[in-house]
């Protein structure tokens, strides 16, 4: 076995309404940032260890699939680095 | 037979559904999740709250704790379940209903009361109504905003699932009446089945006569 870290990374499919952002957008506009647009996403870094990388990228691929994202709303991505 | 409520870490409207049953004489008593649920239930509300601080999502771990697939169990028998507020979030994160409830589109928690047109008066949870009929219900949530994908709505309204609509006093679907920002004023909706349904109002606060007014009632005498 050896470890890795998994990072899944999960935001909001494009054309889904995004309030947080666009606060968050409307606060640097008022720091005096000219901001075109601006995306949020949450990241999550997980340790875990597997024979191999594709066995890594399997389980936090299902992981993703089965309750870190939404598929409704959710795309995701996961990124598989050695620990 | 008794109606379950399912209560988890955070709910807070347990105790507000199993008393607007009684009022209208319908058993109810809460369960606790991890004692499962009772095999003679006759329905299984899943009230409002912030099961496990909305960490995550709102819902999306209550949605996978072992309860849910006894919930899910006894929906397919036919089983009435009513989703409420966290219920609703917990129904459509546990694939009882479709969509999504998500962030406000003001992105602040909401509390106060919404006009709701009756779109389908041909449901348990709406028979006491008339089709086009203007109910005022109560909502208090931060992720209420229904969203799903522009074709899947469009069945869902082909098929008549969409039980609730944020409306005007006079019944007009306008999008200053949308309260949260959902998908096409949408506040409540069935699962594949008509037994099952989930919406963000809360019912359960509308139906003591000794507080106000008692619109809800007709939503819960889906269990009676």
């Amino acid at each position: 076995m050896t470890a890795y870290t998994a990072t899944v990374t999960v935001r909001l499919k494009r054309g889904v309404l995004d309030p947080e952002a666009e606060t968050t957008r409307h606060s640097l506009e008022r720091l005096g940032f000219e901001v075109s647009d601006l995306r949020m996403a949450d990241r999550f870094e997980i340790d875990l260890d597997a024979a191999d990388e594709a066995e890594a990228r399997e389980e936090a691929e299902e992981m993703a699939e089965r309750l870190l994202a939404n598929p409704t709303i959710h795309d995701y991505t996961v990124d598989v680095a050695d620990r | 037979m008794t109606v379950a409520v399912v209560r988890f870490g955070g709910s807070n409207c347990d105790r507000d559904a199993v008393r607007a049953l009684s009022e209208i004489g319908v058993d109810a008593e809460i369960v606790w999740h991890e004692d499962g649920l009772p095999a003679d239930v006759s329905g299984v509300l899943l009230p409002g709250g912030f099961s496990y601080g909305d960490y995550l999502r709102a819902g999306a771990m209550a949605a996978r704790t072992p309860i849910m697939a006894d919930v899910r169990d006894a929906a397919a028998e036919g089983v009435p379940v009513l989703g409420v507020c966290n219920g609703a979030q917990i129904g459509a994160e546990g694939g009882l209903a479709p969509g999504a409830f998500t962030t406000n589109r003001s992105a602040k928690f909401q509390c106060e009361h919404a006009h709701l047109r009756v779109e389908n008066a041909d449901t348990r949870w709406t028979a006491a109504y008339e089709a086009g009929e203007v109910i005022d219900l109560p909502i208090a949530h931060g992720e209420g905003r229904f969203e799903i994908a522009d074709d899947e709505l469009a069945a869902l309204d082909d098929e008549d699932r969409i039980l609730f609509r944020y409306c005007e006093a006079d019944g007009s679907i306008t999008d200053a009446a949308n309260v949260n920002g959902s998908k096409g004023n949408v506040a409540g909706v069935l699962g594949p089945d008509e037994h099952v349904a989930v919406m963000m109002p809360h019912p359960e606060r509308a139906s003591l006569p000794d507080i106000g007014p008692t619109d809800g009632q007709g939503v819960l005498d889906g269990f009676a």
